[in-house]
């Protein structure tokens, strides 16, 4: 799956999922800072995504996830990996 | 002193139309909708049917919220606009400001949905929001953030006397000082699979199912158990200080809090009705008023064979030969009960019943029970002349709390 692909799907994710809204979601939105997703709101995201790629992300992997650019990158490496 | 109100209840979304159902004997009792009740013996419930979540929050917020928390919420954004308090950025103000809610259970509906997730999907699907969603507390703590509240902020959860008790003690924090103001009520939504279940098997609620509007029956000789109800209701205390400093419409006092328990059964009362009494007693007693000057009664009155004898009972004790010419009623015949929220839903039309000097009826009242042979302002309500109200809720465990309140 291209990036474009996973990027689409990832903020149809944080659209429904978390509720956020789709103009604000760009590559390098910082998820606290920028979004006021706050960690336990990662988490939240995570398992969303494990559902929608049907992936795996083991903790260590989503604690250094901090902007949606990485989440879209640690997604698209499971993806390929 | 009370000087704001709010109230979502079955009957209506805010104090003003709940009020207004009440007074005409309106029944907000009807079908189940909130789940499948195939297999269930009872399959009624006074739902707020016309609930609309994102009108009041928006999604972000809405799915880390338990329906009971949003009940509370937003009775409480009413309670205080009605007050015009706010303590947006106002740091000073907020810290002598608290939040004292009572619940039964809290997050019902949540802790299922994470329960069958957990057995479904295992231990790695269950939401990092789950236990925040599920702690009654946090109404408390939801409110206290959403208005800068930074003074006494916690929970009762003392079953169907919560909300009753959540009042009384917030009361008590302003009288010693604590705090200027405190918004203190209750929510429950507990109309779920196995909120329902529990009590269908402990057959405490009502199987007319056919005849949803009859089924909420206090006091009449066919009553056969109670309807479940859900909502949220919230009052505005702030000290007589802080009320008259700032020229505050005052909508009547918490002039009396008492409670007792039976020490006698997990869930029922212990007939002769003593310890209902007792609780009365110590409201008159911290009030400082005779039996006799109290003008109208709002029953805990659930519509359980057991509970509204024994309640007619307790009156008699507490009330003597006044008993026969004191008015009773219960709204819970038109609300159902809304277990942890009745005592706060019920204060609220105490308050009303102070306002507008009218009576709410008990509708259903067919065949009368020689067990319970007061006045109950049967099926339509009564113009009176009114400055004290007692108002009664009671809770598995024992628990009896009685509030007086009173025209200022």
């Amino acid at each position: 799956m291209d990036r474009n692909a996973v990027s689409e799907r990832l903020t149809g994710v944080l659209v429904s999922e978390l509720g956020l809204d789709a103009d604000k979601i760009k590559d390098d939105a910082h998820f606290e800072e920028d979004l006021d997703v706050d960690s336990l709101g990662v988490v939240e995201l995570l398992m969303a995504l494990e559902d929608e790629f049907d992936v795996k992300i083991p903790d260590e992997d989503a604690e250094s996830i901090v902007t949606v650019g990485q989440a879209i990158d640690l997604v698209q490496g499971k993806l390929a990996g | 002193m009370v000087t704001g109100v709010g109230a979502i209840t079955p009957v209506g979304l805010d104090a003003e139309s709940s009020w207004k159902a009440i007074k005409k004997g309106s029944s907000g009792i009807g079908r189940i909708s909130l789940f499948d009740t195939t297999d269930y013996k009872t399959t009624i419930a006074g739902e707020v049917s016309t609930w609309d979540t994102d009108s009041h929050f928006e999604r972000k917020e809405s799915r880390r919220l338990d329906r009971f928390s949003e009940f509370f919420i937003v009775a409480s954004r009413q309670a205080l606009a009605q007050s015009g308090l706010s303590y947006d950025g106002d740091e000073e103000g907020g810290a002598r400001a608290g939040v004292m809610v009572g619940a039964g259970f809290g997050g019902m509906g949540s802790f299922i949905d994470e329960i069958e997730t957990l057995s479904d999907r295992g231990p790695g699907r269950v939401t990092p929001t789950g236990v925040p969603k599920i702690i009654p507390n946090m109404a408390a703590g939801l409110v206290s953030i959403e208005h800068n509240l930074t003074g006494p902020v916690s929970c009762v959860v003392t079953a169907c006397s919560a909300s009753a008790n959540a009042i009384g003690d917030a009361a008590e924090i302003i009288r010693r000082g604590a705090a200027d103001v405190m918004i203190a009520g209750g929510a429950e939504a507990a109309i779920t699979t196995f909120g329902i279940a529990s009590f269908s098997q402990a057959r405490a609620l009502s199987t007319r199912n056919d005849h949803p509007a009859g089924a909420s029956r206090p006091f009449d000789l066919d009553r056969d158990g109670f309807v479940m109800g859900e909502g949220g209701a919230a009052l505005v205390l702030e000290s007589m200080e802080h009320a008259v400093a700032r020229g505050a419409d005052v909508l009547g006092e918490v002039s009396g809090y008492g409670m007792s328990a039976d020490a006698y059964h997990i869930t029922l009362p212990k007939p002769g009705g003593m310890g209902a009494s007792r609780a009365m007693g110590a409201a008159l007693k911290d009030a400082g008023l005779d039996a006799d000057e109290v003008d109208y009664i709002n029953a805990h009155g659930t519509s359980t064979q057991a509970n509204d004898s024994t309640e007619t009972a307790a009156i008699h004790l507490a009330f003597g030969e006044a008993a026969k010419t004191t008015p009773v009623s219960s709204t819970k015949s038109m609300t159902g009960h809304l277990l942890g929220a009745a005592g706060a839903a019920e204060a609220v039309v105490a308050l009303m019943t102070l306002r507008d000097q009218v009576l709410p009826p008990t509708i259903n009242q067919e065949t009368s029970d020689p067990e319970c042979d007061l006045d109950y302002v049967a099926n339509e309500s009564r113009e009176a002349k009114v400055d004290h109200v007692i108002s009664n809720s009671f809770g598995f465990g024992g628990h009896n709390v009685s509030l007086i309140l009173s025209r200022v």
